[in-house]
């Protein structure tokens, strides 16, 4: 029941945001009919170019047939979205699906690896500062994790292109793998991908980890403090499995919706982030196509990065249900 | 969390035997009093929310005395690409067109400052009514303000504000901070409705309620006071998203306008090349410590008071508290 109710609310929101951009490309000044109809006329084609014609260019495009009433076209919008059909880039003049399938893989790569080591080094970090509670080292890192909790990701990434590409010159600054290399399964070119990827995700990393450790910090803080520790401690059962199956997992717990606030968040920083490195992904393709005035480029990699956004949160949401029985009961209060 | 409401105020007249309802303006003086004054008077105890407030006052004060007290910048106010340090007249350098650095990074401070305030209140504001009235009335309003909030944490905010911006090309400083946080409310919301959940069913709620109050008069008397120093501790948090958001947004380019911004700043000596030498250096550095300085001063902020109202971090130090706090739990 509660698995049937996650899945329907993330097929509600994808619905949403398909909406959202019909709604967008719809209220967008001008619009595709008028840039497609100005491309085709630049292109010196036809001097008479008919209405009819624009319309169905800008249907094979975008999906949205401008003379067809507005319910039709959303019907149509949605129906060859849900079918993978996202139309077709005007600046690369190849479908929006082939170009963004391409690029999607690298984003989530970058992305989950950043936002599992966020959270590990965040969570072990912040219980470790909780049990040492009181002493310099629990004063330095909290600090620390304040400072650079204060500093943007993007910041940080440039910062490290500075120091590490440039004046140190040990990891490549840009791009997703060595431009001499073949894409394919050789210690080489995994090594040079590897390579690629450390420092966009060592910028999204350092500069997130310290939220998480202040959180965790405060919740394991909490959770040291609570009688059953005492009971537990009392009946003698070991420390390192109180540290662990006791506050460790209260003191998680709660962080959910931080997980969820972050891994949109990350994800939509993927745009930032691989504009600093050159990083052809998901967030790379959609600013190119918003610089271009892509339209079909831009909405599919809307679509994409949130459908990606989308997929993680259901993972995370089915995978706490396991964790945390107690969030499938949600219980039923009285409505005042 | 320490419970207020506005019944207190009611039991004084009781006892005190003066029989008629207490003026709207002493349950006014007595809620700032209990609700912002006396904990701040706690928080100022913490240094961290101490050298917050100075870091947030020194921007504040750049954003105001600041902008009359330096020119703002303009080709060729001095040789192009001095370093920091060496003319006093540019203090902070020049870029590579002879604007000072210091005039640059001064003068983008009052947007920064309008971006903020417009940011954060909107989102709060939405959080707040969105939250309180879902936890609070429960069923179907409930599941209708929770789904919706559920969609728009999960839509990722940044593309969609990137889209927003490439297509309505905002320029007003109001427009834009709101336009940053169209759907940063969600998560303050969500935690404000559990938080509500467990208002709901305390006594003088309940109370209220038989009565026969209004559900708006609960939410305003009954339910605020006692959400309100967290939702103001989110306000500096969703301040911080702010600057994070329109920063990154100015240094790509996509929001144009008058306006100085560290964020374009920072786009132009990364794009100019200052990188790739140490000439250029401070016209990297100086924004990037310009957007680091105001987020830590308000991550500080947020942390030492945090501990006044978040009741999990208020626990443990809850004899600290307890000496100076105003209210017994």
């Amino acid at each position: 029941m509660y698995i049937v109710k996650r899945v329907g609310q993330a097929l509600l929101t994808f619905v949403a945001v398909v909406s959202v951009t019909f709604a967008l490309v719809r209220a967008m000044p001008g619009g595709p009919a008028d840039f497609i109809r100005a491309k085709v006329m630049r292109s010196g084609g036809s001097d008479e170019i008919s209405m009819s014609e624009i319309n169905s260019l800008t249907e094979t495009y975008t999906n949205i047939d401008p003379s067809t009433p507005m319910h039709v076209q959303y019907f149509n919008y949605v129906s060859s979205v849900l079918q993978g059909d996202l139309g077709e880039s005007i600046w690369y003049n190849k479908p929006v699906a082939e170009i963004l399938i391409d690029a999607a893989p690298w984003t989530i790569f970058l992305l989950s690896v950043s936002i599992l080591l966020t959270f590990g080094i965040g969570i072990v970090l912040g219980a470790v500062m909780a049990y040492l509670e009181g002493t310099k080292f629990d004063g330095a890192s909290t600090i620390g994790s304040m400072f650079l909790n204060s500093v943007p990701y993007y910041v940080a990434a440039i910062f490290m292109v500075y120091i590490v590409s440039i004046q140190l010159g040990f990891l490549p600054q840009s791009g997703r793998f060595d431009a001499a290399l073949q894409p394919a399964l050789t210690v080489e070119f995994v090594s040079s991908m590897l390579r690629h990827a450390v420092l966009p995700i060592v910028s999204l990393v350092i500069t997130g980890f310290g939220g998480v450790a202040i959180t965790m910090r405060g919740n394991a803080i909490q959770e040291i403090g609570e009688d059953y520790i005492r009971v537990a401690h009392l009946r003698g059962v070991p420390g390192r499995r109180i540290a662990t199956r006791y506050v460790g997992r209260n003191a998680i717990l709660p962080m959910y919706t931080n997980f969820m606030i972050s891994i949109g968040f990350m994800f939509g920083g993927s745009v930032i982030l691989e504009q600093i490195f050159a990083y052809e992904g998901l967030g790379y393709y959609l600013l190119d196509a918003i610089n271009s005035k892509d339209y079909p480029l831009m909405m599919g990699g809307f679509l994409l990065i949130s459908f990606a956004v989308l997929v993680c949160i259901l993972v995370a949401d089915l995978t706490y249900s396991k964790i945390d029985p107690r969030i499938s009961d949600t219980g039923s209060r009285e409505a005042y | 969390m320490a419970e207020k409401n506005s019944s207190f105020s009611q039991s004084d007249d009781y006892a005190s035997g003066a029989g008629k309802a207490a003026s709207k303006e002493e349950i006014y003086r007595e809620w700032v009093d209990m609700a912002l004054l006396a904990p701040l008077r706690v928080a100022w105890n913490d240094w961290r929310t101490q050298v917050g407030s100075l870091i947030i006052l020194f921007y504040v004060l750049m954003g105001t005395v600041g902008v009359a007290l330096v020119d703002p910048p303009t080709e060729g106010q001095g040789p192009r690409l001095t370093t920091a340090f060496q003319d006093w007249s540019v203090p902070l350098g020049t870029n590579n067109l002879g604007e000072s650095i210091l005039s640059a990074t001064v003068h983008a401070t009052p947007p920064m400052l309008q971006m903020i305030a417009a940011g954060a209140v909107f989102s709060t504001a939405v959080a707040t009514v969105i939250g309180t009235v879902s936890g609070y009335k429960g069923g179907a309003v409930d599941r209708v303000l929770t789904t919706l909030t559920d969609i728009a944490m999960t839509i990722p905010g940044l593309p969609l504000i990137i889209l927003l911006a490439a297509m309505f090309n905002p320029t007003n400083p109001a427009v834009i901070g709101i336009l940053l946080t169209i759907n940063a409310w969600a998560g303050l919301a969500r935690s404000i409705r559990s938080q509500v959940l467990s208002l709901r069913d305390h006594s003088y709620v309940e109370a209220s309620r038989i009565m026969g109050a209004p559900t708006r008069r609960i939410l305003k008397d009954d339910i605020l006071p006692n959400i309100m120093p967290y939702v103001l501790i989110n306000f500096v948090n969703s301040a911080r998203g702010v600057i994070f958001g329109s920063v990154g947004l100015y240094y790509l380019g996509l929001l144009g306008g008058v306006h100085e911004n560290w964020g374009i700043m920072l786009d132009g000596a990364y794009s100019n090349g200052a990188i790739y030498s140490l000439k250029g250096l401070h016209w990297l550095t100086v924004p990037m410590i310009a957007i680091v300085g105001i987020s830590f001063g308000l991550v500080l902020f947020a942390q030492g008071t945090e501990k006044l109202f978040n009741p999990r971090i208020r626990a443990r130090h809850a004899e600290t508290v307890e000496d100076t706090a105003p209210y017994q739990e």
